[in-house]
């Protein structure tokens, strides 16, 4: 028999029962849906999170400093002053892989403006932190290194903290605020930038010059944090590399000393979310393949069930001349059909489920191919794999007990 | 001379029931010639089933030869013997058998499905002539269950011409009809003869075997009687039909 007669033989028998074979489908279409829907939220979302992280600067490199020594004691970590200015100069100076290098100091206290006043932050930096961490200005400009030279009380701003100073709305650019002790003049605003995926309100900020901070504020000479950007997303690792070996040398650390500070790349960070939403992606799919595999289970029942109930028609079509291979093919096709039809209505739906899930959580929406692909692929595989029972059943009645069946 | 249609020496078919042999025919020789109606009569257990499976190729003999249309059954693969059934023969059976929510065109042009040499539009050219043939012209889109029994049997007898067999094989083909339908199923058997159709009509009604021409009686498994006859006119039947019916009351 002719492939697309057998195609036509097989769809004419299945549009005969249209419900049964809807309902048939119903389990494949569910159990695709959900496979796809999984997948794709899955990677919807580690999505997100990478993209997350790249707001604060993918290519963004930590040194913070690490628990020191002294005569085999350890100091901790919190009053460590094992970073300083120097390792700054340093790391400009030799690295081959880093773009640029902030140092990072910071004070806490009140912010006052009038009668307002805001818990707040003094970050020093220098001025090259705010492309380091991706921020942008709306208003104002950035100070520069004469501000840093001269340790101007100048400072840029947060929209948290405008927005708790100047609740009126009105324009913070050269006014003058006070923390502590210290008078500051605003001289530029940053651009929102909302909260990172750990949920810190990263527009709570203020920045001046870190001359400021250390000599006005804290009156230190070393330094909180070191931050720096790679020349790419790509060399972050080796930057973080080169970075630990330049600040060994000039901390005079030596054979299997331990690092008195510790760098950290935002790569780090991004893998272990990744493994840990990839990981949850993987469990869901699981569970909705378990779906699927009912879904091929429920199509083998209803092939078995309707071998039985079609004897006498396999019995006919084997008088008048159809090969064993004729009705294996036919019910083997049904049952492809079946899963295949199913399979495509529950791509579709699986796309519009994952879709909307996206939108609705503010995640990008990704449709994944491999997904879409493999689970067409299983479709056909389901398909074979249940249809072959009932089929190769089919194709073994003897044409005389089954034409007289009743 | 005309030429032999079916030709049967020797034949022998044999179950095995449990540790039982059942002799189902034994040693039966017959043959029939292009364009003769013959009806094979017997009571159940006369072996008439089996000899129509094995004339249906869809059985084969324990001993003995079988030919049909010149082509020996014997040692012949599923495959081969599937071939047989869908060039050589026009089945028709007691319950029709048509597909269920299939229009009559549908179920006429199911055996060419089966023949790789017939393209689509001269499957619906063949089934068309068929279903002409039987008069059914205009019934060709209406579903099976949409006709009456006699239609059934027409559109099933049209299902067993499309593919131009050597011989029509009749299972109790009137068997689930009244009286009056059976006549007239029986006029369009006499006129498929005339045309010149090998027929081969399997009954247990002796008034429907008086319709054909010859009748081979089994008994036991062997061949009791094989009398030819002047066969009644199905016509002159159904005209006396309504008188029967007038004795009857």
């Amino acid at each position: 028999m002719k492939l697309v007669n057998l195609i036509k033989v097989a769809f004419s028998a299945l549009l005969r029962n249209k419900g049964r074979a809807f309902l048939t489908m119903l389990g494949i279409v569910i159990g695709i849906a959900s496979v796809i829907a999984m997948v794709s939220i899955g990677q919807s979302s580690s999505q997100s999170v990478s993209e997350q992280l790249s707001t604060m600067g993918s290519n963004m490199i930590l040194i913070m400093p690490g628990k020191q020594m002294r005569g085999g004691v350890s100091m901790g970590v919190s009053n460590s002053k094992s970073l300083t200015m120097d390792d700054v100069t340093e790391l400009k100076a030799k690295s081959h892989y880093i773009e640029s290098v902030s140092p990072s100091v910071s004070s806490g206290g009140q912010l006052v403006y009038g009668t307002n006043n805001h818990p707040g932050n003094v970050q020093g930096v220098s001025p090259v932190y705010l492309t380091i961490r991706k921020y942008e200005l709306k208003q104002g400009v950035m100070f520069n290194d004469d501000d840093v030279r001269v340790a101007s009380k100048v400072c840029i701003v947060g929209k948290t903290v405008t927005d708790k100073l100047f609740p009126d709305g009105e324009n913070p650019l050269g006014k003058m605020i006070r923390f502590g002790n210290v008078p500051f003049r605003i001289i530029g605003v940053l651009e929102p930038k909302g909260r990172n995926q750990m949920g810190q309100d990263q527009d709570d900020i203020v920045l001046a010059p870190y001359t400021t901070v250390q000599k006005r504020i804290l009156a230190i000479t070393h330094i909180n944090m070191i931050f720096a950007s790679a020349k790419s997303e790509e060399v972050s690792e080796s930057a973080a590399t080169e970075a630990t070996q330049i600040i060994r040398e000039n901390h005079e650390l030596t054979g299997t000393t331990e690092n008195d500070f510790e760098v950290r790349t935002q790569e780090e960070l991004l893998s272990m979310m990744n493994s840990v939403t990839s990981m949850l992606t993987i469990l869901l799919a699981a569970i909705a393949s378990i779906s699927l595999f009912v879904g091929g289970i429920g199509i083998m029942n209803i092939m078995y069930v309707t071998v039985t109930e079609r004897t006498k028609e396999i019995g006919l079509r084997m008088a008048i001349g159809a090969k064993n291979r004729d009705i294996l093919l036919q019910f083997l096709f049904e049952s492809i059909i079946l899963s295949l039809l199913g399979g495509v209505i529950g791509i579709v739906l699986g796309l519009l489920l994952s879709y909307s899930a996206s939108t609705m959580l503010g995640w990008p929406f990704i449709m994944s191919e491999f997904a879409v692909i493999g689970s067409f692929l299983v479709c056909a595989a389901t398909g074979v794999f249940f249809g072959w029972y009932p089929a190769k059943r089919a194709a073994q009645l003897d044409p005389i007990t089954a034409i007289r069946y009743e | 001379m005309e030429k032999e249609i079916i030709k049967i020496a020797k034949l022998s078919r044999t179950f095995l029931v449990g540790n039982e042999e059942v002799h189902a025919l034994k040693e039966i020789s017959l043959n029939v010639k292009q364009g003769e109606f013959v009806s094979i009569m017997g009571a159940s257990g006369s072996g008439k089933s089996t000899l129509l499976n094995i004339l249906g190729c869809l059985d084969t003999a324990t001993s003995g030869e079988y030919e049909i249309d010149g082509i020996s059954v014997k040692k012949r693969t599923k495959n081969e013997l599937s071939e047989i059934r869908n060039r050589k023969i026009g089945f028709i059976f007691q319950s029709y058998n048509l597909l269920p929510r299939t229009n009559a065109l549908e179920n006429v042009e199911l055996p060419l499905l089966y023949n790789n040499s017939f393209s689509a539009k001269e499957r619906l050219e063949r089934a068309k002539e068929a279903l002409i043939a039987v008069k059914l012209e205009d019934r060709m889109f209406h579903l099976s269950n949409q006709l009456s029994g006699g239609q059934q049997q027409r559109v099933a007898i049209a299902r067993a011409l499309v593919n131009d067999p050597v011989m029509l094989l009749a299972d109790e083909a009137t068997g689930n009809l009244d009286t009056r339908t059976s006549y007239e199923i029986m006029i369009l058997f006499q006129e498929l003869h005339q045309k010149g159709k090998t027929i081969v009509f399997v009954t247990h009604e002796k008034e429907i075997s008086e319709f054909t021409g010859r009748t081979v009686v089994l008994r036991d498994g062997i061949i009791l009687r094989d009398e030819k006859l002047i066969s009644k006119s199905a016509i002159d039947a159904l005209a006396d039909y309504p008188n029967l019916m007038k004795v009857v009351s």
